[in-house]
């Protein structure tokens, strides 16, 4: 929590202490309204009292309440500038950190842990400001000027008020001790039925296959059950906290006049009326001091969620990206989109074994490189290395000579044009999708993508949709199909006019139809760019000038169809799994 | 202390469509629990009287006090005051906390009913509801709305009846006290609130504006983390960045206002308590002096204006927030009341597993998923027992579509689906599954260990069996490597691949033992090496069974007796692979594409 409080801006700080400033004024008018109420009071009990008298004082009182309520208003809201202003620049931070971030952090963390960092925990530490700077400056102060006020006026009813405090401290105590550890078992039961709906809904044709509904429903009911006797614990426990608080503050009151009374008997004629005027003074103070003193224990029961959620927010800011940038931004040789990769092995930082172990290969400009091997044979990991998703173990990975840790990498993201397995489009036009992001060449005009959506098969349905090229994309493309979703990533890669394509297994979700038009096409259009491509079809890289053979991590055969058809056994049992016996 | 929770009830800007209809439904829905309710109710009402008389007590006291401060104060008077009073905070106590007790008990009860009907609901529904709504819908109404209902029920029923009781009861002892006062107290109160409505309609915007912008800011996070790799390659840091500033500003804008306003709230209610008070003294003391009223009116005033202003905020408050109580209730319920599968316990026929011969006819079948657009457009057929079956066609062509009929996931719109003669329409949903083993393209495994997942609901399976599924896709021995063996559990963070996955779906279907199966894309995610041992395996599952099979890799599929070709929802060739080859049309062209050579 508090690694985290650097992050306050200049400005904030600055808010921070005129907050201090408000609420030392803001309670000490607040805590300036029962006097006069006393005032009027006694004023208005009194015969003969001038009317002037009683206005005056009234005014009075009403100026303090005003001043009060125009300085809890400023406190309300530096409270919320700081909070809202924190929560901007963390939430910035972290945005930014995961965007330096390599696949390699992304996956420790999981997309799905980082979109909540950035969103729910700042939430979290923002209630926590906001709350806390308006409760955990004011219960002190208004603790220490109520006490101030009421100091020296009867050690009687100082024990009655401590006596209250002690109570309400007790019972909190117990509560935070009975019923805190329950709130995060409660997450996890919760977490343990949206489960269990999730896995109904999402299998939810298995289910009726087996004919499981009723199998699913008793394990539904298992986690209702469990979840509802948790709440109900919890629940029924902090039913007590407010009928106990306000039974509290009624009895100190009740107690400091029942008690004053014996103690006015008892009193000397002179000392009466003082003890009087202290009882009543006691009275509407000591409500106060108990009343802080909540607070402040309510500020114990949100700092541990606030915490936790600091602590998350500092592990992402905390972590640097193993991928550094390189230094080189220019071309140091006239070679384009030659990529060697030499002795390359590679495993993940914790991992025992090699996911690619001395892997050596060349391609030179305009050549198609393809991978092909079992589901885990390292095939993706193995071209991910090129745009350095990952950074090779061992060896090296070169591009026209130079490797690419030396490279910066934008310079380095500028020679590629990367499709990933699962297409990735982005909330905009169809325009805006296939102009994405910055090339050498800035941004492509319209011809270029319309020609970039003709080869890669998309023209059809594009000029199909109501607005064309304007057409708006959903939210992670979801209104529309999968291989139209491909088909436009991969038009995406063509705009950018790139010298290293990387398809990484993109052509599975397009029919074989489509997928042989589409290569055909871009293998006119990029023939001086060097390609590389991962498939599981053999038909999809025949053809290829290199056809590179993975197995367990290992290069098991490099050379052409033909070539490996007769010298690569692992070759030729994906393809007589494909293709039957008889094809080889 | 009132219940102080709802600081942020003013931040729920759901609106339900028809407030008064849903709270009725919501009665109605706690029918059972009325009696208990009502109890609950009448005694936050009495805690409430006691509440208003206490302070009256209070008074006496203070009035017994001043009155004998000189002379000796009557102390058996302040005693009998005093026991009388603690006996009212008493009760008060145990009445309050009684009624939390209650309250607690009905709404996790009822929350508990609500969570159980949704998901035998969700057994219920058609799977045509499915394609509408999305999983994080309809998860959300579980738990969000339920939670929402059970929450505000919890603490605004309560709460609105003490706080109404106790409004109408301040009302009324001060207009029996004196008429002037309570006037002066009611138009002062009713000054502050019209100016705390103001503030507080003029919020509202910001509220539905920080809303719409958390959306915001959500959606464009999770598109920019989920597709970091593409954001990085294609340079595109800079332009998802400037997105992200302007949603991050106009959230910091938004939430900065919605927070001030909300917090705008206790120090005005705080104000107005105080703007009372002096206007009570005032006009009070004006009354006194010329001897309308005695001194005690104005003391027990005092303490009324308090008891009048607070519970119409507590009436605001608790309105507010059963709107968004309304509006979640307005979701369950929708979904509670969405159309059910008709009804089958008039279905008599029924086809016993074991006799079933395995012929299936489709009779000129028509079905669109929607209305307008058709998907399968008559298609008819002819399978015998034990024939296999393969479906093939371009993406879209319907072949998924020929098995959600067929297991009658969805009904169709015309035609006929008859096994061994007996049209489909004949039978329950149950039997008809009964019938059939399916392995679909997603794995589908649940949370439990790998035993569980593979019994999957049929307890007549015994261990070994299990474990001879598992040999036979050749997943026995990858199991015995983990710690629990066949006790594992599987869950998110598995070490399981996607197609050792698949594998498991395969060795639950495999335990299964009916006349039919159905195999779509089965082996999509399994590398074709792998796909070779399941296929020996699958191919001793489908002997003697009537298989269909959808696949992509036509290889999978050339010893079929019958191949289907499907395209835009008709079948454009049929037989087998050797006469579809040379008829030389659709398929063949499929076929070839495989091997076709890109380069020119």
């Amino acid at each position: 929590m508090f690694k985290l409080a650097k992050k306050l801006t200049k400005k904030d700080v600055l808010f921070f202490l005129f907050s201090i400033v408000f609420i030392v004024l803001n309670v000490w008018l607040e805590l300036k309204i029962p006097d006069y109420m006393s005032e009027i009071t006694v004023l208005v009990q009194t015969e003969g009292s001038l009317m002037s008298d009683i206005l005056k004082e009234g005014i009075f009182m009403l100026l303090c309440a005003l001043g009060s309520l125009a300085t809890a208003v400023v406190v309300g809201y530096l409270a919320a500038h700081i909070g809202s202003s924190y929560a901007k620049t963390l939430r910035k931070s972290i945005f930014n950190k995961v965007g330096e971030f390599s696949a390699a952090e992304i996956k420790s963390f999981s997309t799905s842990s980082l979109i909540t960092r950035t969103t729910n925990d700042i939430r979290q530490v923002r209630m926590f400001i906001v709350m806390g700077i308006q409760m955990l400056i004011k219960a002190p102060i208004m603790a220490i000027i109520a006490l101030s006020k009421i100091a020296n006026k009867g050690i009687e009813f100082s024990i009655i008020t401590a006596v209250g405090v002690v109570i309400v401290l007790i019972l909190i105590t117990i509560l935070i001790i009975v019923v805190l550890p329950k709130f995060k078992i409660i997450q996890t039961l919760t977490d343990n039925l949206n489960r269990i709906t999730r896995e109904n809904l999402t299998g939810i044709r298995v289910v009726r296959a087996y004919n499981a509904e009723e199998y699913q429903n008793a394990r539904f009911e298992k986690a209702n059950s469990e979840l509802t006797e948790t709440n109900l614990f919890t629940q029924k426990a902090m039913a007590i906290m407010s009928p106990v608080m306000s039974t509290i503050m009624s009895s100190v009151s009740l107690a400091i006049y029942w008690v004053g009374t014996y103690l006015i008997n008892e009193a000397a004629m002179l000392d009466k009326i003082e003890i009087f005027s202290n009882m009543v003074v006691f009275s509407s103070y000591a409500i106060q001091v108990i009343m802080s003193f909540m607070m402040l224990v309510i500020l114990f029961i949100i700092y541990p969620r606030a915490s936790v959620s600091a602590k998350r927010i500092n592990e992402v800011l905390e972590t640097e990206p193993m991928i550094k940038d390189g230094q080189i931004a220019s071309d140091t040789t006239k070679l384009k989109g030659v990529v060697e990769f030499k002795n390359v092995s590679f495993k993940y930082p914790d991992a025992e074994d090699y996911i690619l172990k001395d892997i050596s290969f060349k391609a030179n400009q305009g050549e198609t490189v393809a991978f092909i091997g079992t589901t885990g044979s390292g095939k993706s990991t193995l071209i991910n290395l090129i745009p350095r998703f990952y950074d090779a173990t061992d060896g090296e990975v070169l591009i026209d000579g130079v490797n690419v840790r030396e490279m910066n990498l934008e310079y380095l993201n500028n020679k590629i044009g990367y499709v990933s397995q699962k297409a990735i489009l982005f909330k905009g036009s169809i325009k805006e999708n296939i102009s994405f992001g910055v090339s050498k060449k800035g941004k492509p005009a319209l011809k270029k993508i319309k020609e970039a959506i003709k080869i890669a098969q998309g023209e059809d349905f594009v000029l199909n949709m109501p607005e064309k090229y304007n057409s708006e994309i959903a939210q992670s493309g979801t209104n529309i199909s999968g291989g139209q979703k491909q088909r436009l990533s991969i038009a995406r890669a063509i705009a950018r006019e790139p010298e290293i394509y990387i398809f990484d297994d993109a052509f599975s979700a397009l029919d074989y139809k489509t997928d042989y038009n589409l290569r055909k096409e871009l293998n006119k259009y990029t023939k001086d760019a060097t390609k590389f491509i991962v498939a599981q079809r053999i038909g999809t890289i025949k053809d290829a000038d290199k056809i590179v053979v993975l197995d367990s991590g290992k290069c098991v055969g490099i050379g052409t169809h033909e070539e490996l058809l007769k010298n690569c056994r692992v070759y030729q049992e994906i393809v007589s799994s494909q293709f039957g016996k008889e094809a080889i | 202390m009132k219940k102080n929770k709802r600081k942020n009830a003013v931040s729920n800007e759901e609106k339900p469509k028809d407030f008064k209809v849903a709270i009725q439904k919501l009665l109605k829905y706690n029918k059972s629990y009325v009696s208990l309710i009502i109890i609950a109710l009448i005694l936050s009402m009495i805690s409430s009287i006691l509440a208003i008389i206490g302070p009256d007590k209070l008074k006496d006291m203070t009035n017994v006090i001043t009155k004998g401060l000189l002379t000796g104060i009557d102390t058996d008077k302040i005693k009998s005051i005093g026991i009388v009073l603690i006996c009212f905070y008493a009760a008060s106590l145990i009445f309050n906390y009684i009624q939390g007790l209650i309250m607690a008990i009905v709404t996790n009860k009822f929350s508990k009913n609500m969570r159980r009907e949704i998901s035998i609901k969700i057994n219920k529904l058609p799977l045509a509801y499915f394609d509408k709504t999305t999983i994080g819908d309809i998860l959300s109404r579980v738990t969000n709305d339920v939670d929402t209902i059970g929450q505000t029920l919890n603490d605004s029923i309560g709460s609105l009846v003490s706080s109404i009781t106790m409004f109408l009861g301040s009302l009324f002892m001060m207009f029996y006290t004196n008429w002037i006062l309570a006037i002066t107290a009611i138009v002062s109160t009713i000054i502050g609130f019209v100016l705390m409505a103001t503030i507080l309609s003029r919020s509202q915007k910001y509220f539905s504006n920080l809303q719409k912008e958390i959306g915001n800011m959500n959606g464009h996070i999770e598109e920019v983390y989920s597709g970091h790799n593409v954001v990085k390659v294609y340079n595109a840091k800079k332009e998802v960045d400037e997105e992200f500033d302007l949603i991050n500003e106009r959230l910091f804008i938004n939430g900065k206002k919605s927070q001030f306003y909300s917090g705008l709230m206790p120090p005005l209610m705080g104000f107005i308590g105080n703007f009372g008070y002096v206007a009570v003294c005032v006009v009070g003391a004006l009354l006194t002096m010329n001897n309308v009223i005695s001194f005690g009116v104005i003391v027990a005033f005092m303490i009324y204006i308090r008891l009048f202003s607070q519970p119409l905020t507590n009436i605001a408050q608790c309105l507010n927030e059963l709107q968004s109580t309304a509006a979640a209730s307005e979701r369950v319920f929708e979904f509670l009341e969405a159309p059910e599968m008709a009804d089958e316990s008039n279905k008599k026929i029924i086809l016993n597993k074991a006799s079933v011969k395995g012929n299936i006819e489709f009779k000129n079948i028509k079905f669109g998923y929607t209305k307008d657009k058709e998907i399968i457009k008559g298609f008819s057929s002819k399978i015998k027992a034990g024939e296999k079956v393969a479906i093939v066609g371009p993406t879209g062509a319907g072949k998924t579509t020929i098995v959600n009929l067929l297991m009658r996931f969805y009904e169709i719109d015309s035609g006929d689906i008859l096994i061994d003669g007996i049209s489909t329409k004949e039978l329950t949903r149950d039997n008809i599954h009964n019938l059939f083993t399916m392995v679909l393209q997603d794995t589908w495994l649940f949370e439990g260990s790998i035993k569980e997942n593979i019994r999957y609901n049929q307890d007549s399976v015994t261990d070994d069996e299990i474990i001879n599924a598992c040999k036979v896709v050749g997943l026995d021995h990858f199991i015995r490597t983990l710690p629990k063996g066949y006790d594992t559990i599987l869950n998110d963070v598995d070490s399981l691949s996607a197609g050792q996955k698949q594998l498991l779906t395969i060795a639950r279907c495999m335990v299964l033992n009916t006349p039919f199966l159905i195999l779509d894309e089965a082996t999509s995610n399994v590398d074709t090496r792998t796909e070779i041992l399941v296929q020996e395996a699958m191919d001793k599952l489908t002997k003697g069974r009537t298989s269909f099979i959808i696949a992509h890799r036509l290889s999978t599929i050339k010893n079929a007796d019958l191949i289907l070709v499907l395209k835009d929802g008709n079948i454009i060739e049929q037989g087998n692979h050797k006469t579809l080859l040379e008829k030389n049309g659709f398929y063949a062209e499929l076929y070839n594409s495989q091997f076709e050579n890109a380069c020119e």
